[in-house]
């Protein structure tokens, strides 16, 4: 073909694609789709499934300490359901041709970031209950609005994932609660917990609107539907009512409620921190990275293993028949 | 064998409950059909959400083009005849 033909084809394929896009048709893995979404969803889901992989890090640490067998069982499970998740989002990124291997391969050389928050430490149990009930509850916000995203199999999955996390969020919430309603000590860890949880769940959102403007392909195209700043507002606005209940503060001076706007207003962020723990130095990336490629490895024997003995059984159906 | 193998990727359908169809949940990786079972088991019915599941080879799905959705699916466009809204009925007849 002619490079002419070829840009008119191309532009007729955008132009079919993005019709599709504007009667919120879901767009499936077999449709045609411009190399630019497909690359924004592999960046984005696969970014999304490591750090549900990575998240299990900072709580496994905590199955062993945890104060009563209820609250292991509970942590087990949601430490299970992460993984679980993780697994999904997988699923829903080979749908666009990229393999778990390379999917591995690229958090492993660093082309493939994971959700920030995860590169800081989770020193004592009240920390597991900012996590579930912070750090979920963030993310749950964002995967709310991610449920009407425009590809399909990243849809569903976080349709799934949804219903799974509210679990977690209440778990985490209790925690925080049985603690602010005990002694002196345990409300002074809780605030604690609170008080170095809060900024980075608000970054977990990512820059400011201004600094990532709506306009881009991933709005144009409904990857995203809702912006950093809209969510972010969200988690604040649902958040500082149940801090109240159960009597904690929020670490910022400036929360303040915001009539005209019909939300709260809050202090500046800490960018600085923001891209140096994105730059890898956060306090534990370097543990996070080191740990996942450890157990990758040291996990290769049982994927052997488990091909052989498929092999093995193969052979033997296959001598048996003969 | 290389060391990074992450096995074959099995389909799996679960049937919420006994009756139903069995409906697409997602995707397990897996070395044999009992690996895929259990691992479809853990990843998509921890809350109760089955009564059976079905898994099947990714690559044994045969699936429609959607660049050829319109001659695909043209036989049923033009038989209105199929639906019951087609007939006229008489006045005053019941339960039907």
């Amino acid at each position: 073909m002619e490079l002419k033909e070829q840009t008119a084809v191309q532009s007729d394929l955008l132009k079919s694609f993005e019709e599709k896009i504007g009667r919120d048709d879901a767009i499936e893995p077999k449709d045609k789709m411009p190399d630019a979404y497909r690359k924004h969803l592999i960046r984005q889901i696969s970014q999304h499934a490591h750090s549900e992989v990575i998240g299990m890090q900072p709580e496994g640490n905590w199955i062993t300490r945890a104060p009563s067998l209820r609250a292991k069982q509970i942590l087990l499970a949601k430490i299970q359901d992460e993984g679980g998740h993780g697994l999904y989002l997988y699923s829903a990124a080979e749908t666009l041709g990229i393999s778990r291997s390379e999917m591995i391969e690229q958090l492993h050389s660093g082309k493939a970031k994971y959700s920030n928050i995860f590169n800081y430490p989770a020193l004592n149990w009240a920390d597991i209950g900012a996590i579930g009930w912070l750090v979920d509850g963030a993310a749950i916000v964002n995967q709310v609005s991610l449920q009407r995203t425009s590809y399909g199999p990243y849809s569903r999955a976080m349709v799934r994932i949804c219903k799974e996390e509210s679990f977690h969020q209440r778990q985490g919430y209790e925690i925080m609660a049985k603690m602010m309603a005990g002694t002196a000590d345990q409300r002074e860890m809780a605030q604690d917990a609170m008080n170095r949880w809060w900024w980075p769940a608000l970054m977990m959102f990512g820059p400011h609107d201004s600094e990532s403007p709506r306009s881009g392909d991933a709005f144009k195209w409904k990857i995203k539907r809702q912006s950093n700043d809209e969510l972010r507002a969200k988690f604040i606005d649902k958040t500082v009512q149940q801090a109240e209940v159960i009597g904690l503060t929020i670490p910022d001076k400036d929360l303040k409620w915001n009539e005209a706007r019909g939300h709260y207003d809050h202090g500046p962020i800490d960018w600085n921190e923001f891209y140096n723990v994105i730059n890898g130095n956060g306090p534990c990336n370097k543990q996070r990275m080191d740990h996942h490629k450890r157990v990758h490895a040291e996990g290769a024997w049982v994927r052997e293993a488990a091909e052989a003995y498929r092999a093995k059984k193969e052979k033997q159906l296959f001598q048996s028949k003969n | 064998m290389s060391a990074d193998t992450q096995l074959e990727k099995w389909e799996v359908f679960i049937q919420s409950k006994p009756g139903a169809n069995f409906v697409h949940a997602g995707c397990v990786h897996a070395s044999d059909k009992k690996m895929a079972l259990q691992n479809a088991r853990d990843t998509y019915t921890r809350r109760g959400e089955g009564t059976s599941i079905w898994v099947v080879p990714c690559d044994a799905i045969v699936a429609s083009n959607p660049d050829e959705n319109d001659m695909f699916f043209d036989p049923a466009n033009d038989k209105t005849y199929r639906m019951p809204t087609f007939y006229v009925m008489p006045e005053g007849a019941k339960a039907i």
